[in-house]
């Protein structure tokens, strides 16, 4: 571009202004790029929920639990094409902080229902064959540094209040980026006879997950699961996954509402800062400004300079913004589990760049409309 | 340096010039009724008080600022006719200036402040390269090419000036005041460079200056005082 030389002297003419608000931009983009991953580890489960999967649960809550043979029950009810089932284990692993999610299941319904895990054939041959055998997640097998063949302890304080021991047979991966891949699961039928020994709880799971034929008759099927079990002694709410997901989310508040405020906040002041300086930045040169027209620059090609120079500060400084959040969040969850799925999606670096390039067109449109406006004569006089 | 186009003898035409500037409720009356023709190849100094409308001539004539009311031609073509963006081109390929403070762009180097005009062509990177090193050479600055206009003197910056303006063979030269910020050594050297552009390589200038001295360079001089033109000094 040939005039790039004028639009990077113009920008570094004043080193100190020019960095400082580059450096404003920058921090505004490290925490663009921060909050979308918080975002993303909040609702991106949302997000990834199946669109032909429902949730049943009790009717008054999650925590109370649903008979195991509602499964036959369901996948008797048309339109439901499987069945799963889940319960939560509670367990912990070494020391409360290493949080993560376990559940005991039926590994081939399980696997069958949820195909956005990956698991080796081997590796789920061997699952099948060991009553005591668990698969986890390979961010949790990472974490901490499991291998297939350990044995892993965990105390449930919910079941037994002892220490299980399981056999790690498999570690699966997700099929996309933000598949949660730090949960851990076990064979039922192993949970359910362990049960026993406390005479509490026994065939009694979670909650069940099925997965309807056709996504768009998932209402009807819903209620038809509902009505199945109406006036029973534990009446069920069958929801979306998604919807599910969403409510969870919910509990900590509207993620998507509060994160926007946040960034609005911190945007409209980099757009006070930004403009005033491209105002500053004009107003400082209105005789070299004249001095172009003089010479035969028109006044778009003076609106198109100045616009240039304001989004090269904003692109360079989003852009710097950018990479930085994305090297800071390429670490991981920073809260040891308890977001797994925390990353910046490219889908919002992509509009995180795409706001830079907005942000310099707005703080630069009136500083460069201005400079359009120049009355050449007038402007050299101010030379 | 140009072929100049033929307009019946007069490269330049002012007819019926009128310049009435508007402040608040006052017109001032700047120029009244006044013409000029300047032929291809003359050195013409216009000279006159503080005040008298000589550098808002010289903004009619190079297309800066439109008339109240006549004409102005340059090389056939009337600049009062021309639309903002089509007079900003026609200053592009018809005009160079040269002004009393130099007017270079700070942030520039000599060389990129040649090169700026240069910028609005469709000559290419080495094209223009060259053309810069020739105007350069021109005045004599080939030396100070990577220097910023800080660290060059008011002398050499006046010559980077006259190469800005002279890089893309106008077909005539504006000079306001080109020697009024300058001591008598680097003014000139300067009108020694303008005289031998005129010269030398055919060049139409026309300089406004408050200096005798300077305007004895000229091959013509003109004086203007409250808005009328004379071939005569003021008393």
């Amino acid at each position: 571009m040939k005039f790039f030389h004028l639009i990077r002297g113009n920008l570094l003419r004043h080193k100190l202004r020019t960095s400082l608000t580059l450096l404003s931009i920058l921090v505004a983009f490290v925490l663009f790029g921060f909050l979308c991953a918080v975002k993303q580890a909040l609702v991106g489960g949302v997000a990834l929920a199946g669109a032909d999967r429902l949730i049943v649960r009790h009717k008054v809550s999650i925590i109370q639990m649903l008979p195991e043979s509602y499964q036959a029950r369901m996948e008797r009810i048309p339109g439901v094409a499987a069945a799963a089932h889940q319960t939560w284990f509670g367990g912990i692993y070494q020391d409360p902080k290493n949080f993560f999610m376990q559940c005991p299941v039926v590994p081939e319904q399980f696997m069958a229902m949820f195909p956005e895990f990956i698991l080796p054939a081997d590796q789920m041959t061997a699952w099948l064959a060991t009553r005591t055998g668990a698969i986890v997640g390979r961010n949790t097998a990472e974490r901490f540094q499991w291998k297939i063949g350990d044995k892993i302890p965990i105390m449930s304080p919910i079941w037994l209040r002892k220490p299980w021991e399981f056999d790690l047979v498999g570690i699966f991966d997700g099929k996309e980026k933000g598949t949660d891949t730090t949960s851990f699961y076990f064979r039922y039928d192993y949970f359910d006879e362990a049960r026993q020994a406390q005479n509490w709880g026994q065939g009694q799971v979670g909650w069940f997950t099925i997965k309807v034929d056709d996504p768009a008759q998932a209402a009807a099927v819903a209620q038809a699961v509902d009505r199945e079990f109406e006036n029973s002694p534990a009446e069920t709410k069958t929801e979306p996954e998604g919807a599910f997901a969403q409510a969870f989310v919910n509990q900590i508040g509207n993620i998507a509402f509060i994160i926007a405020g946040i960034l609005s906040a911190v945007f409209f002041t980099i757009l006070l800062v930004t403009g005033s300086t491209m105002s500053q930045a004009v107003r400082e040169r209105i005789g070299e400004l004249g001095v172009l027209k003089a010479i035969g620059f028109t006044n778009r090609q003076v609106l198109g300079l100045v616009l240039a120079e304001s989004c090269l500060l904003t692109v360079a400084g989003g852009g710097l913004g950018l990479a930085l959040a994305w090297l800071l969040t390429a670490r991981g969850d920073p809260t040891g589990g308890m977001m797994p799925m925390f990353f910046f999606p490219v889908r919002d670096i992509l509009i995180g760049f795409a706001l830079s390039v907005a942000l310099g067109v707005i703080t630069g449109i009136l500083p460069a409309q201005q400079a359009m406006r120049l009355r050449v004569a007038d402007a050299l006089r101010r030379m | 340096m140009s072929d100049q186009p033929a307009t019946n003898g007069a490269l330049v035409r002012v007819e019926g010039v009128e310049k009435v500037f508007h402040r608040g409720t006052e017109d001032i009356h700047v120029l009244a009724n006044l013409n000029l023709q300047v032929p291809a190849g003359e050195f013409l100094a216009l000279m006159g008080p503080s005040g008298s409308g000589k550098s808002t001539l010289l903004n009619l004539i190079g297309g800066l600022d439109r008339p109240t009311k006549g004409r102005v031609s340059v090389a056939g073509d009337h600049i009062e006719k021309l639309s903002d963006h089509q007079l900003a081109a026609w200053r592009a390929r018809h005009i160079g200036f040269v002004f009393q403070l130099y007017n270079l762009i700070p942030v520039l180097t000599a060389e990129r402040n040649v090169e700026l005009p240069l910028l609005l062509t469709h000559l290419t990177k080495a094209e223009r390269r060259k053309h810069v090193e020739t105007a350069l050479a021109m005045v004599g600055l080939t030396h100070r090419a990577q220097h910023y206009p800080r660290t060059l003197s008011g002398g050499e910056q006046q010559r980077v000036g006259i190469a800005r303006g002279i890089v893309t063979d106008p077909t005539l030269l504006l000079c306001d005041e080109p020697t009024g910020d300058l001591d008598r050594k680097s003014g000139d050297e300067i009108l020694n460079l303008l005289q031998a552009l005129n010269r030398e390589h055919g060049k139409t200038i026309i300089m406004v200056t408050h200096d005798p001295h300077a305007s004895a360079r000229a091959s013509r001089t003109v004086y203007l005082n409250k808005g009328e033109l004379t071939n005569t000094p003021l008393a």
